[in-house]
């Protein structure tokens, strides 16, 4: 018999996600992804100073904190034909670099572990056990019996208080755990040294950039942390060391804990790499510039897509051949709610048509989120580490093949096995090992210009808006933690004309399209087998592998602005 | 008598200390805690034993909420140091509710916010990240499909105090900007008069937030604030009474352009925009994540982003301020609060953003006006 759910919110998350689904013999028939919060942050960029704008645009996310400040500069300096100097390139490379790895890391720990990982049956692991298979699975020194039984101990202390905070009312002992007591235990216990890790390996954003959340280095043109081997004011060589040593704190642990952890709890959850594959298109921006030749030659992970799994041909990509609808989305176009229109066309007029709060269930036959549909094409794309790394595969970027091959290797898995839940958080895996590998190189290149005597980190020539054309446009792009993101901005009159940001769970978490395509989130969950409706986990796993990160994708408005007024009379 | 020079420090009662140790907490560690937490709440240190008291098995229940926000103070949570956010949620404090790391999902989670509404009515503390929109009923944001308007007024009137981390909760921040599209409000706007602190900053600096929560767990009763609910002990003093390039202020060496030879030998950033003098946050004396950086110290400017709509007031970031008053150290936000930014804030009332912004196009070249 059929029956229709709602999970509101889905937690551990950035944003607010609500996912609604129609159970059909035990398995979702039907599933709709809505994001219910929306903030209208392009329509307060209208008419400021372009190089303000990555201030404003990083304060769409606090997670994937740095990536839109990313996008933003590039998408001014894209506008105004600006060149940054090589030691501004290898800087954005380093803070990109580490924000991925911390933030994978994170994902898999603390947002994502938990639908794999019982915390109550790790109460009940054997330490000496736990011991011996965290020796058989890596080198990684935290490894002793009384290591894992203080750990137990300390929780189990925790949970004799009755009192479980964040950890009450979960899914523990749900059936579709499957993991034995001690593999729980292993999960438990680098939970808890991941929260020490990211912390410490993310102060290198602090070195760069000030701060974690939220760095505040970025410049059109360049970066504001200044080099100078010979100042203590600058990066020198007592900074350089203090980053070294922290790249090489998270490549150990990423080495050593996290892809270990990975290939150990993949064996369990096998069945996972048939359920949750979705669209079959996926589409990489690709990012980390080896050079500051123009184009797009020189990315290390390049750019592309692939439609219908097709990996043997990796097709170019065109941001012009983007789309972005509104059929099902709290916003309506001039041209009417069935257009397609580019970024740069894009129009926005927030019209809410949605249920009034308090409500059950939307009505998911009209528009029910603040999400827009991008397609590619008119096709809907899946993007994140996965397409990141799929692309990347099918080009045979020989570190990402390698890694891949390495995964796939241990889990005797075909590389079909990808497109699936399990394929998109194995992904996330050899993107977050390779970039890992990969940090280093960038901090040698900028430590050997600094021994030669380039200090440069800004270019100055286009600073002053009194040097720039009455109008310009600019395409900014980045691979973020969760994917593909793009930002497009028209200047007019050295100020703001109009915004759009489309990322990477628009791409993935946005709504049917005028011709009833699902988005990513709503493909992948078709099919989801469901144990207990009560208790939808399942649900929880396809979505956590995707890494929804809803504050970024609800935002996707003009400079237009002519719907404000109505707003406030609301 | 230990050989630690750090556990002979604070007169923290053995019997505290056993209890603590119990709980898998190492003594050093818990005293290190005390011990800083103190300092940061500018308590002498004879206070130490209090504040151990008051943490060491209160577990003090918290419910944390997100409206509209970015989810930066949650993870700025996250890169705690003293104590870290495990020790926080393990030892500290009861984290029945937040949505960033709580393993519940849907209605299961609702039900644990409001179990522990109801079960610590009067008692737990509230923390609230994000802004609050009032436009189209509430629809801009809801969560479990109630409106923000609605939860944030029943956990604020519930609280035994909340606290606003970040900028969006203290002052409506970023969803509040000229043209605040959505209505949104700051707590305070949504439930005026009720016990609340704000921890402005973007994003809150994690030691103030677990500073506050123990001077609430020590004295039972919220920090001394300002005008605007700031803790005294945090956004008592300017930037640029503080900043540790103040001397290259006084002595008028400015940076000229980034990257330039003053850039790099830490000279003053006024001139490249910072808003230093006209912002309140311990920011120089505190720093972020575990005191590595800020941003004068990694060379940008501040954007004064602890002030109330400095979004709107402190931009455009890259403009200097028109000038520096000269008033002492002393002087307090609540008498020179409405200074030159506020100027500016009129400047938007009356003209728009906009418009604003046309008569500010060219960088300025007036030389540095400077009152002493």
């Amino acid at each position: 018999m059929a029956q229709r759910i709602a999970v509101d919110p889905i937690t551990r998350i950035e944003g607010h996600l609500r996912i609604e689904a129609r159970l059909d013999g035990g398995k979702i028939a039907e599933a709709w992804s809505s994001s219910t919060a929306f903030r209208g942050i392009e329509t307060i960029l209208k008419g400021r100073d372009p190089r303000d704008a990555h201030h404003f645009t990083q304060r769409f996310c606090g997670v994937c904190t740095t990536v839109h400040s990313m996008a933003s500069i590039r998408a001014v300096e894209d506008a105004l034909k600006i060149q940054i100097p090589d030691n501004a390139r290898l800087i954005r490379n380093l803070i990109m670099g580490i924000q991925n790895v911390q933030d994978h890391v994170i994902h898999f720990y603390h947002l994502h572990a938990l639908d794999w990982v019982d915390i109550v049956s790790a109460l009940k692991a054997d330490p000496a056990k736990t011991a011996q298979i965290a020796q058989s699975i890596s080198d990684w020194p935290n490894s002793s019996p009384e290591y894992f039984q203080q750990v137990r101990d300390r929780i189990a202390a925790f949970a004799g208080t009755g009192r479980l905070g964040p950890f009450q009312n979960a899914y523990w002992g749900h059936p579709a755990y499957k993991l034995p007591p001690e593999v729980n235990l292993i999960g438990v216990a680098h939970y808890l040294e991941a929260l020490e890790w990211q912390k410490d390996v993310i102060r290198i954003h602090a070195i760069l950039g000030s701060k974690n959340p939220h760095p505040q280095t970025f410049l059109v043109g360049g970066m504001a942390i200044p080099v100078d081997p010979d100042s203590q004011n600058a990066l020198n060589a007592d900074k350089i060391a203090l980053i070294r040593k922290l790249l090489r704190k998270a490549r150990a642990f990423v080495e050593q804990v996290y892809i270990p952890d990975l290939l150990a709890v993949a064996p369990a959850y096998l069945d996972w790499a048939g359920i949750g594959g979705g669209t079959g298109n996926y589409l990489s921006y690709g990012d980390f510039p080896m050079d500051n030749s123009p184009g797009t030659g020189s990315l290390f992970f390049p750019r592309g897509i692939i439609m219908g799994k097709d990996l043997a041909n990796v097709q170019p990509m065109d941001e012009k051949k983007i789309s972005e609808y509104v059929t099902h989305s709290w916003y309506s176009y001039s041209k009417g709610d069935n257009a397609g229109l580019h970024p740069y066309d894009g129009e926005t007029s927030h019209k809410y048509t949605g249920p009034r709060p308090p409500y059950e269930f939307l009505d998911t036959d009209g528009k029910y989120s603040w999400v827009k549909s991008p397609r590619y094409l008119d096709q809907p794309m899946e993007v994140g580490p996965l397409a990141r790394v799929l692309v990347a595969y099918g080009k045979g970027v020989p570190e990402v093949k390698a890694a891949v091959d390495f995964v796939l290797g241990k889990l005797g898995a075909p590389a079909s096995a990808l497109f699936s839940t399990l394929g998109r958080t194995a992904a996330r895996g050899v993107d977050c090992l390779v970039l890992a590998q990969k940090n280093e190189q960038w901090l040698d290149q900028l430590a050997n210009n600094m021994g030669r005597g380039i200090y440069e980190t800004f270019n100055k020539e286009k600073w002053d808006p009194s040097t720039w054309p009455r109008e310009a446009q600019g395409f900014g792009y980045h691979e973020a933690p969760r994917g593909a993101l793009g930002h497009w901005i028209r200047i007019e009159h050295g100020q703001i004309a109009n915004y759009q940001a489309v990322v990477p769970s628009t791409w993935n978490a946005g709504p049917r399209d005028p011709k009833g395509q699902p988005g990513p989130y709503e493909a992948a969950l078709v099919g989801t087998p469901i144990a207990d409706p009560q208790k939808p986990l399942e649900i929880l796993r396809t979505i956590h592998s995707f890494d929804p990160c809803l504050a970024c994708a609800v935002h996707v408005l003009d400079g237009t602005g002519t719907e404000i007024v109505k707003v406030r009379a609301l | 008598m230990s050989s630690d020079p750090i556990l002979n420090l604070a007169a923290i009662p053995e019997e505290i200390l056993t209890r603590v140790e119990a709980r898998g907490i190492s003594r050093r560690d818990f005293i290190k805690f005390c011990t800083m937490t103190t300092a940061a709440l500018a308590l002498p240190v004879t206070m130490v034993g209090k504040v151990a008291a008051a943490v060491a098995d209160a577990r003090v229940p918290v419910i944390w909420v997100e409206y509209q926000s970015c989810s930066g103070d949650s993870e700025a949570f996250l890169r705690a140091n003293q104590p870290t956010a495990a020790e926080l949620i393990l030892d500290l404090i009861s984290l029945e509710y937040a949505e960033v790391v709580m393993a519940a999902a849907g209605h299961q989670a609702e039900a644990a916010k409001k179990q522990a509404m109801e079960k610590y009515q009067g008692k737990y503390i509230l923390v609230v990240e994000g802004s609050v929109p009032s436009g189209a009923d509430g629809a801009y944001c809801t969560i479990g499909g109630e409106s923000a308007l609605e939860g944030c007024r029943k956990l604020v009137k519930n609280a035994a105090a909340t606290i606003c981390v970040g900028t969006c909760a203290s002052f409506g921040g970023i969803p509040a900007a000229a043209p605040n599209p959505t209505g949104a409000l700051s707590v305070m706007e949504v439930v005026p008069g009720a016990p609340i602190v704000n921890l402005p900053g973007c994003p809150v600096n994690a030691e103030n937030l677990t500073a506050t929560i123990v001077h609430v767990l020590t004295f039972g009763k919220l920090p001394a604030t300002d005008g605007l609910g700031r803790p005294k002990f945090a956004y008592g003093k300017r930037i640029h009474d503080n900043c540790e390039r103040r001397s290259h202020f006084d002595a008028g060496q400015y940076a000229q352009s980034f990257g330039d030879p003053g850039h790099r030998q830490g000279h003053c950033l006024y001139q490249l925009g910072c808003k230093g003098p006209e912002t309140f946050h311990n920011c120089p004396t505190i720093r972020y994540n575990e005191g590595t950086s800020w941003p004068i110290m990694s060379g940008h400017g501040c954007i004064g982003c602890s002030e109330p709509g400095f979004w709107d007031t402190m931009s455009p970031f890259y403009r200097r301020l028109p000038k520096v008053p000269g008033f002492g150290i002393e002087d307090t936000a609540d008498k020179i609060g409405i200074g030159l930014a506020a100027a500016t804030a009129v400047a938007f009332g009356l003209h728009g953003v906009a418009s604003c912004f046309r008569k500010h196009d060219a960088m300025e070249e007036d030389k540095v006006v400077k009152e002493d």
